[in-house]
């Protein structure tokens, strides 16, 4: 689903604090319009996989290489691609980097890709990637589009790894693995490694987002 | 192939292990339109029909065409059209048939039915970009079920998907009266409830199990 199309300096305020095209575009991507928790896209693998810091990490990284292969894919195509037919371009491009990603993974890392299961594959229905590819990549020289897929995985994997922190420290008093929280005093709460502790870690997170944001301009729905 | 009836994998994918409050699909489409009762009962149905026959049509797809001869009689099924392994293309091959399914399935309504057009029209697009549908199908393939299985998982997953959405709705247009806190106020609060809605499902685990 794309979302609407923002002007590029819009959520800065300050128009003319603003750097270069470049920087503008960097901190749009990962603080003022992060993708995940100002304009909820991508939420299912973002609760899915968050269980344990490692996998949220992965899936960072995963998002980060997509994003930026297909926003420059798409980028470089922009001018020679039809408008009727730039919406299938888009998904064969976004999946052919995917599949690329999910190959690497099986082929190196072969417990890793089973514990993410599905959800390596359910990149391709990401609307992150979808949508930068749609409202960025589209109008943007190739250069400018690599710094929109670096700020917007990024934004999407530093919430990912903080939710993936949080769960797995509260859910198992574990870190990558190693046990940080003592089990003689601290009784790990199971709820968090389940199902309701992913909703319930990504509703405060977006919440915090709100509360240090402060109050939208406008309301988009 | 497991050996679980599909009636039992049918009713754990609704309650047990349903997909959208244990594995988190369709989570973009559930919290933009789960603000009235009447749409997401329209977005609910659309999602039931289409994910139970994109299922079948890609298990279809995958056993006849995609599989590799070899991998195919290890786990004794039919051989393969193409006796290549495609399995790597699976995902880009999925997505052009959900699609391309949904395209069909627009032109269709639109020309035998403009009141059923006009009631699910609107969200037939917004279906393609629904991960619970590309996700059931990835599902079905790494559970290895059969073809009943599938198509009891896939209308069961429809159907799971339907009830936590029009749940969520329900609970949503009484949440308008509420005072919440500033920050929570709309998807925060809707993902905490949702939490809590996925614990009260997990209440229903140990009826049956699947996996």
């Amino acid at each position: 689903m794309a979302n609407s199309q923002q002007p590029v300096c819009g959520p800065c305020g300050t128009k003319g604090l603003c750097g270069g095209k470049g920087l503008l575009t960097l901190k749009d991507g990962a603080w003022a319009s992060n993708p995940l928790a100002i304009q909820m896209l991508g939420i299912c693998s973002a609760l899915a996989v968050t269980n344990r810091l490692e996998n949220s990490l992965v899936m960072g990284g995963a998002l980060i290489f997509v994003c930026v292969g297909s926003n420059v894919l798409v980028s470089l195509l922009r001018k020679v691609t039809p408008h009727r037919i730039r919406m299938i371009a888009e998904v064969g491009i976004i999946a052919t980097f995917v599949i690329l990603f999910d190959q690497f993974l099986k082929a190196y890392y072969w417990e890793m890709s089973k514990q993410l299961g599905p959800y390596v594959g359910l990149i391709i229905t990401n609307c992150i990637i979808m949508g930068r590819a749609e409202a960025f990549a589209l109008q943007n020289p190739p250069i400018l589009s690599i710094v929109d897929g670096i700020a917007n995985g990024l934004g999407y994997a530093v919430v990912l790894a903080i939710i993936g922190f949080f769960r797995e420290l509260l859910g198992s008093g574990q870190i990558f693995g190693r046990t940080v929280l003592s089990d003689q005093w601290y009784t790990s709460n199971q709820i968090m490694i389940l199902a309701p502790g992913a909703f319930f870690a990504l509703g405060i997170v977006i919440a915090i987002f709100n509360a240090v944001k402060g109050p939208e301009p406008e309301e988009n729905k | 192939m497991s050996e679980t009836s599909a009636w039992v994998i049918f009713i754990a994918a609704i309650f047990t292990n349903n997909i959208l409050l244990t594995n988190f699909l369709g989570m973009c489409s559930f919290i933009a339109c789960s603000g009235q009762i009447r749409t997401s009962i329209g977005l609910g149905t659309a999602v039931t029909f289409v994910l139970t026959i994109t299922t079948a049509i890609n298990y279809a797809v995958y056993y006849g065409i995609l599989i590799s001869a070899e991998e195919a009689a290890e786990l004794g099924r039919a051989a393969p059209l193409i006796s290549t392994d495609l399995t790597h293309l699976q995902f880009i091959v999925f997505i052009a048939v959900i699609a391309a399914f949904v395209q069909l399935v627009e032109m269709f309504v639109e020309r035998f039915s403009p009141r059923l057009y006009f009631a699910l029209g609107i969200f037939l697009p917004l279906i393609t970009v629904n991960c619970a549908i590309f996700g059931a199908s990835l599902f079905m393939i790494i559970r290895e079920y059969s073809f009943i299985q599938s198509v009891g998982f896939g209308l069961g997953a429809g159907i799971g998907w339907a009830v936590a959405i029009v749940l969520l709705a329900g609970l949503r247009q009484k949440m308008r009266y509420s005072n919440i806190p500033e920050p929570f106020q709309g998807v925060p609060i809707a993902m905490v409830v949702t939490g809590v809605l996925a614990m009260a499902f997990m209440g229903f685990a140990g009826m049956v199990s699947i996996q």
